[in-house]
């Protein structure tokens, strides 16, 4: 990298014998030239940036996906590397959505090779669950990407970070510019760990870019682009309280778990989620919380404006957020001190040395299904298409105290609890309640919790009782068929295969 | 019972299936698309064709159904009320129950 002027830091290689001195910008041409020493990282294309870093045929490429549905920039890449004629890369997006299905041409062109994703939604992954890929993407949670990364198999080469703004040498936050994402969690990993690093940004503002999420000594080369992310896109945690009554009795039910399952103490910790009945239960439990007098210490996640507003009111004391889902969230991570941005490494990592999910005491879920040992399936639909993500699903059950899994018995005709998971994310062991507007059933292997929420008189059923009720009401479904083709293949946390995703017959 | 004119009944929301019926010549014409057609796609059919043979309707009439994953008990009523709608009976009082 040296004949264009950029230094390698940390990858210089031991000599026997050292050289003798040469004058101060021998080594680094960069200083002796007072445009080049500011400004550069600056380049003017994307595939300028690319030529720099030497991207070739078969190398890993990373993203981040903190846009969620409004990210532009892995679409944009991706199509740029196949303009220049790049072949069997592997894309290791943190995690991919239904916006990514402009993917589908470059995989059937050969550009992309391989994937390693949290999960995939729409069309995309529709077309990889139909066989559309000649090698199973490989499926991680938040924290198992991080394992994978650590230990090599994911070694990114080039990673491409978008965000809103940053200055001159790279330092970025998630709250700078227009285009506002709030926490970068997820690309502060790839930061760290990959070769190189490309910043895509909308705007270059005044140095320094302070706090600086993503680092100037981490980036290789900026450019500037027209978008990077849409953020109205991002938001999956409505702010709008629901009226479904359903979602309404699940979130009741599910407050009244936290309660009284033995972990509701002042100084709790606990993560909630997204959606409606998430939303509802973070309401459902400030009640309780005032009116016991009791403050969570802190909060994990995967932040909301649900979660900012008990913050604000002074009954959790910090929020440590790896992805804010909504404008809110962005906008506290940037004013509140003890709203704290983490990275997904120290969120989830089961190779972290420290990871704040083992310190969690009480974790909110959902699943699409369960089965009658509780294993949870959040990644293939009843038809076992995929549809659907690992997320920090299996990383915080884990590692909470209690993990409670919230789900409707019923979803149009398809029942919640199967008598087997399609897919196996998380292993049963790891959860404690299933709570459904039918009633809740407890782990076998949770006496404890159970005897408790019985004493609180809540409807405490078998998690046989319930699927025996679902089935009476939707009647028995026909086991979907499947292929032998392996089209995805599910990861653990621990890197370990928890299960394998074959192609649909149909 | 003989189909005499087009009807419809039920909504495309979840949980509902919307069923079209019309008059045609010769023999009875179902076609059914589901949600849920893989794992339930027999029962529907099933419930279907006993509520057709139950209001003895077994030529003369294309029946379209889009289910959303409804119950039995929600097919038979969305296709028996349609049915009775594209039979022109004027026993049931429709504005009465809406």
């Amino acid at each position: 990298m040296d004949k264009n002027n950029q230094s390698a830091p940390g990858r210089s290689e031991t000599v026997a014998e050292p050289e003798l001195f040469q004058g101060f910008a021998a080594k680094n041409p960069y200083l002796a030239d007072p445009v080049a020493k500011l400004d550069r990282k600056l380049v003017d294309t994307v595939q300028e940036a690319v030529r720099r870093v030497g991207l070739k045929d078969g190398m890993t490429i990373s993203f981040h996906h903190a846009y969620r549905e409004g990210d532009k920039v892995i679409n944009m890449v991706v199509a740029i590397l196949a303009d220049m004629g790049f072949k069997d890369l592997t894309l290791a997006s943190s995690s991919l959505v239904s916006a990514n299905a402009p993917l589908i041409e470059h995989i059937r062109n050969g550009v992309i090779r391989k994937i390693y994703t949290s999960g995939m939604r729409g069309k995309l992954a529709d077309a990889i669950s139909h066989g559309l890929m000649d090698e199973p993407i490989t499926v991680h949670s938040h924290g198992g990407r991080c394992a994978l990364i650590e230990t090599g198999e994911i070694n990114i080469d080039v990673a491409f970070i978008g965000v809103s703004a940053c200055d001159a040498y790279g330092n970025a936050n998630g709250f700078s510019g227009r285009s506002r994402c709030g926490s970068l969690g997820y690309a502060m990993v790839d930061a760290h760990f990959a070769k190189s690093v490309i910043m895509l940004t909308e705007e270059i503002v005044a140095y320094p870019n302070a706090p600086a999420s993503i680092r100037q000594d981490q980036v290789d080369w900026i450019v500037q682009v027209d978008e990077v992310g849409d953020p109205a896109k991002i938001s999956v945690g409505a702010a709008r309280a629901t009226t479904n009554p359903r979602e309404l009795l699940i979130a009741r039910l599910s407050a009244e778990v936290m309660e009284y399952g033995g972990y509701f103490n002042d100084g709790f910790s606990m993560q909630t989620g997204t959606g409606g009945s998430s939303t509802a239960t973070v309401r459902f439990l400030e009640e309780r919380m005032r009116h016991l007098d009791i403050k969570a210490a802190w909060a994990l996640g995967g932040q909301t404006g649900g979660m900012v507003d008990l913050h604000n009111k002074g009954l959790i004391g910090t929020l440590l957020d790896t992805q804010s889902f909504d404008a809110v969230a962005a906008r506290s991570l940037e004013s509140s001190p003890n709203h704290v941005e983490i990275s997904a490494h120290y969120y989830a990592s089961p190779m972290s040395k420290g990871a704040v999910v083992d310190r969690l005491d009480m974790v909110i879920l959902s699943a699409l299904e369960i089965d009658l040992d509780f294993n949870v399936n959040v990644l293939t639909g009843s038809d076992g298409v995929m549809r659907g993500a690992s997320g920090g699903h299996c990383d915080t059950a884990a590692g909470a105290k209690l993990s409670i899994v919230t789900a409707p018995l019923i979803r149009s005709r398809i029942p919640t609890v199967v008598k087997k998971v399609t897919t196996r994310v998380t292993p049963g062991e790891t959860i404690g309640v299933l709570v459904t507007d039918h009633g809740i059933a407890v782990n076998p292997n949770r006496p404890d919790v159970e005897e408790r929420l019985r004493a609180a008189n809540l409807p405490v059923r078998s998690i046989e009782e319930l699927y025996q009720r679902a089935i009476s009401i939707t009647g028995e479904p026909k086991p979907i068929e499947f292929l032998d083709k392996v089209v995805g293949v599910v990861r653990y946390r621990d890197g370990t295969v928890i299960d394998t995703v074959r192609q649909v017959a149909k | 019972m003989q189909i005499i004119q087009e009807a419809l009944a039920g909504t495309l929301e979840s949980s509902d299936l919307f069923v079209r019926v019309s008059p045609s010549e010769g023999a009875l014409e179902l076609i059914l698309n589901s949600e849920v057609q893989n794992q339930f796609g027999d029962q529907i059919k099933k419930v279907v064709e006993a509520t057709l043979a139950k209001l003895g309707v077994s030529e003369g009439a294309t029946v379209i159904i889009e289910d959303k994953g409804a119950l039995d008990c929600v097919i038979e009523a969305r296709v028996e009320a349609a049915l009775l709608r594209a039979a022109g009976d004027k026993s049931v009082d429709w504005e009465s129950m809406s």
